[in-house]
């Protein structure tokens, strides 16, 4: 069953510009194992929204299947949600967003969500270059049937479940995201809240497919020693590309950065990312630095976090379509229907 | 002695045509030209799966009488194919006409003595006239329909008035064409009688009716019927939908001011993909819809489950191929009735309609939307290959400019403002219809969270037994409700008149009203029913129960439908008796025919030897 939070809120809470305290963006209680990266990621994620001043219901919440998947009904209660079927998030989130563009889509996957059952629709919505926000909880194994090896599992890695190592390849999603021409590439690593954050409001920001790969740890069946996606593993092995602010539009800029060692990127919206570059020989706009950096890391053994690529000029499905700018889901008879005139002469065409 | 074939305005035709070579644009101005002539036609691809290279026959019924079903036996073959020569004058019915090109010598063994020969030399004609290679390919066509104007009497003028409607603005290619119908007919005219014996004459009998392919009229119906967001996945011989959507929308869809498009279609990859954005588009309030065939719907079952539990409204039209898995792809049957009617695991059944004219079509394309809106669930319209891509003579398109699309209950801000709690699965009106809220709608109210797994009336997430059978057993109420919604099936005589019955669906109609005129001749009278929809009615129950025997005619091995009907209605299955067609063609009236009349007479000699012992 689903837990609910009491809906009584203390007067005293800070509100953001549109009214709403950050207990306005959670949602029931989590029904995820203590400790749970997830979880993590849904604060996160209600952190970003707060934050952002995001209406609840300008934004549509999608998942598919697994834990991961069931984290949308633990933040935005006043958000539409959808946990539809195990690996189809991507097309669902595509259909709901060509149904209406004014909304923010964020959609929550897992790696045996996304790497394995839903590998094709994944691809797919990154060509596409759909508007949305695709975060994957990356554990590297199936916790709701008991901790087996996903895609995502490292070479070498042992979970507590299969006690002998992976023997197969790890699927990079960020890579793969990269090589499939996604216009925002990020890793981040759910007990990273200050780097999170920020991403997940230029995510949000973004015009166009914003994926973020964020390692979170599962602590019932891959949190112990010799797995590559535990706490302590990842905290060992853990790289930044760059500190990372989130400056949202219009707002003043008042974070001072060493001369130098700093990049401003600005998003369609007028939004500006400062990144504090950590990494040497990489620029957040250039897919080639961003590929050759993860290469290194990988090289390196690290687990290199943070923004990895962005194309700031994204153009995103809708206007490579051509759609109209009101919702299509607003449209009525009197616009969609041509009328009996116009079908009169269709006839006289099959005559 | 050879048999001597006499018609006016009562034959069948078939051309025999190399896949690619620009032949369907020739055969279309036949059948139109004939059409325009007043004269009811029957047109149909039988066509291989193949780009370029392979046999390809169109086959047009000419039947003053109005039969538009297909006919077996052929009057005369236009065989323009040396590939399929043997099969093709073999095809011929005796005293029929084959007609080739003479341009090389017809080989001896291709002589029958009982059929007439007509050698018209297609290939000399057009290399003498025309230069360049693709060009003779291309007019040889029109020479052959310039001959067979000459044959059996079409009026050349109606045929030049086609050209000239076709290119209205390349006025420079119609002497040519019109030279190749020339060099075909006065060659015709030369060496041979004409018009034959069996020939076409001028008539008043199509009315204001249009020729227009079941495909096309869909297109129509869903962009008539409010549809923004297409989802598909291209398989034949659903294909052309989306494409004639596509083209539709570009003419009817641009806002006026922005030239921006009120549609959006997206091409996915995979039919699972294809569903998944109808389901999304669906659920966040947009009218959408997919067209696939058999093999999608296998893959697009999941999803459909997940639409009926979840309740949300899309869209499916299915243009049924032969099956099983590739089956026959280029063929025609009706084989995805139980595929369809209970797609998906556990306990699922779908609404689905059952259009026989590209006129239904159109409706019922347009109608599923409001269907799939009141009833929140997934609504299927079962078309085939044969009434989806071959043009049909059928009555205009119609549409009241009166009608409000239904959109079913869904509740808007100032609603949800008004309500103390909202439940999104709570049957407030007992119709077991609940109230739907759109994303984006109020600030704070009305928001749900949307899942395949069990939940209680607000949308929580239970595995409480009880409560999961109130949810099953309220969405089995809408399939209640819904028998008085989806159209009723219509009858073919005002009061009952026979103890038998029969009873057809789909584009099995044409053929089942041709035999049943046939078997009246004969003296044997049949109450008919046609259906037209999935939950039955009343009335359909009423018939069934009505008739002491009913002749089930459908185009698929298992008899589908009548099991159905067992199923859904707890029928007697002895009295529902199997008319069954399922070689990938159209079905005939001979066919039907035979199958009762053989029936008729087991059932005869049954009851005389009961009598006997």
């Amino acid at each position: 069953m689903t837990y609910v939070k009491p809906t009584f809120r203390h007067p005293g809470l800070k509100k953001n510009k549109v009214g709403f305290t950050k207990a306005d963006y959670q949602g029931a209680i989590s029904t995820l194992c203590a400790g749970c990266g997830h979880d993590s990621i849904s604060g996160a994620i209600v952190q970003a929204c707060y934050e952002l001043s995001v209406e609840p219901h300008k934004l549509a919440k999608i998942s598919g299947i697994g834990c991961s998947s069931k984290t949308p009904t633990y933040f935005l209660s006043n958000s539409h949600g959808f946990n539809s079927v195990h690996g189809r998030m991507p097309s669902v989130t595509t259909g709901a967003n060509m149904a209406n563009r004014d909304l923010i889509f964020l959609g929550v996957s897992g790696d045996g969500d996304t790497a394995s059952i839903g590998m094709g629709q994944f691809c797919h919505a990154v060509r596409r270059n759909l508007n949305m926000v695709y975060i994957v909880m990356n554990n590297g194994c199936y916790g709701l049937t008991k901790g087996q090896d996903s895609a995502t599992a490292d070479f070498g890695s042992v979970s507590k479940a299969g006690k002998t190592p992976t023997t197969f390849q790890a699927i990079d999603l960020a890579g793969l995201a990269l090589e499939l021409g996604a216009t925002f590439v990020a890793r981040s690593f759910s007990g990273d809240k200050t780097q999170l954050v920020p991403l997940i409001k230029a995510g949000m920001s973004h015009p166009g497919f914003a994926f973020i790969d964020c390692i979170s740890p599962c602590v019932t069946f891959n949190n112990n020693k010799g797995s590559t996606k535990a706490y302590d593993y990842v905290r060992e092995h853990i790289e930044s590309t760059s500190s990372l602010d989130f400056v949202p539009f219009q707002e003043e800029i008042n974070v001072e950065y060493v001369e130098g060692s700093s990049t401003d990127v600005t998003l369609h919206d007028g939004s500006k990312m400062h990144l504090s570059k950590l990494s040497p020989n990489w620029n957040p706009t250039d897919r080639n630095s961003a590929v050759n950096r993860m290469q290194v890391a990988k090289t390196n053994g690290e687990v290199l976090t943070g923004l990895l690529y962005i194309d700031p000029e994204s153009t995103e499905l809708h206007d490579l379509m051509g759609t109209t700018d009101v919702p299509l889901n607003t449209l009525r008879e009197d616009v969609l229907c041509p009328g009996s005139e116009a079908l009169e002469k269709i006839n006289a065409s099959f005559r | 002695m050879m048999k001597e074939l006499s018609t006016v305005n009562d034959m069948v035709i078939r051309f025999a045509n190399v896949n690619g070579t620009g032949s369907a644009s020739a055969n279309d101005i036949f059948s139109k030209a004939i059409f325009r002539m007043g004269i009811p036609v029957s047109p149909k691809n039988i066509f291989p799966s193949n780009i370029q290279g392979l046999p390809t026959w169109y086959e047009v019924r000419i039947n003053e009488d109005g039969y538009l079903g297909r006919r077996a036996g052929i009057d005369m073959l236009v065989g323009v194919n040396p590939q399929s020569q043997v099969k093709d004058i073999a095809s011929v019915r005796p005293g029929g006409y084959y007609l080739y090109d003479s341009t090389k010598k017809l080989h001896a063994e291709y002589i029958r003595e009982d059929i007439h020969y007509i050698g018209i030399p297609m290939m000399q004609l057009s290399m003498d006239n025309y230069e360049i290679p693709r060009m003779q390919q291309l007019f040889k066509n029109m020479i052959y329909v310039g001959t067979m104007a000459a044959l059996i009497d079409i009026e050349m003028e109606v045929i030049k008035n086609i050209i000239r409607e076709q290119f209205p603005t390349k006025e420079k290619l119609w002497p040519p064409n019109f030279k190749a119908l020339d060099l075909g007919y006065d060659f015709a005219k030369a060496n041979y009688t004409c018009p034959l014996h069996i020939r076409v004459e001028r008539r008043d009998k199509v009315g204001d009716s249009i020729l227009i392919e079941g495909n096309n009229a869909t297109a129509l119906g869903a962009i008539y019927g409010g549809a923004t967001v297409a989802g598909w996945y291209p398989i034949t011989p659903s294909t052309s939908v989306v494409k004639a959507f596509e083209t539709y929308c570009k003419k009817l869809r641009k806002d006026p001011k922005t030239g921006k498009n009120n549609y959006a279609i997206v091409q996915a990859e995979d039919e699972l993909a294809a569903m998944g954005m109808v389901i999304g588009a669906a659920w966040n309030g947009a009218r959408a819809f997919t067209a696939t065939s058999g093999p999608g719907v296998s893959l697009m079952s999941e999803f459909i489950g997940l639409a009926y539990f979840a309740e949300i409204p899309v869209v499916l039209y299915n243009i049924q191929r032969g099956g099983p898995s590739t089956g026959m792809p280029t063929r025609t049957q009706q084989p995805d009735i139980f595929s369809a009617a209970y797609a998906s695991h556990g306990d699922t059944k779908h609404i689905l309609l059952f259009p026989s004219t590209p006129t239904e079509c159109f409706e019922m394309a347009a109608e599923c939307f409001d269907l799939a809106d009141r009833f929140q669930t997934p609504v299927i319209m079962m078309s085939d290959l044969d009434l989806g891509m071959n043009s049909h003579m059928t009555a205009p398109l119609k549409w009241d400019d009166n009608k409000k699309y239904d959109l079913g209950k869904v509740l808007s801000a100032d609603e949800l403002e008004k309500m103390a709690k909202y439940g999104r699965y709570l049957d407030v009106d007992g119709d077991g219809i609940c109230y739907r809220t759109i994303p984006g709608t109020h600030p704070t109210k009305g928001s749900f969270f949307t899942r395949g797994t069990s939940r209680d009336e607000y949308a929580k997430y239970t595995e409480d037994g009880s409560v999961y059978v109130q949810v099953v057993d309220r969405i089995a109420k809408k399939w209640e409700t819904a028998k008085q919604y989806v159209p009723a099936p219509e009858f073919y005589q005002k009061e009952k008149r026979s103890n038998k019955g029969i009873l057809f669906f789909g584009t099995s109609t044409y053929a089942a009203i041709e035999a049943m005129d046939l078997l009246t001749k004969e003296g044997i009278v049949f109450d008919a029913m046609r259906i037209k929809a999935l939950p039955f009615n009343q009335s359909v129950e009423d018939f069934i129960e009505q008739h002491e025997a009913i002749f089930v005619v459908e185009q698929n091995r298992d008899a589908q439908f009548r099991s159905v009907i067992i199923n859904e209605l707890e029928t007697n299955p002895k009295k529902l008796i199997k008319v069954l067609n399922y070689d990938g063609s159209p079905i005939t009236a001979d066919t039907i025919m035979e199958k009762i009349k053989a029936s008729l007479e087991i059932s005869q000699k049954n009851s005389v030897s009961n009598k006997m012992s």
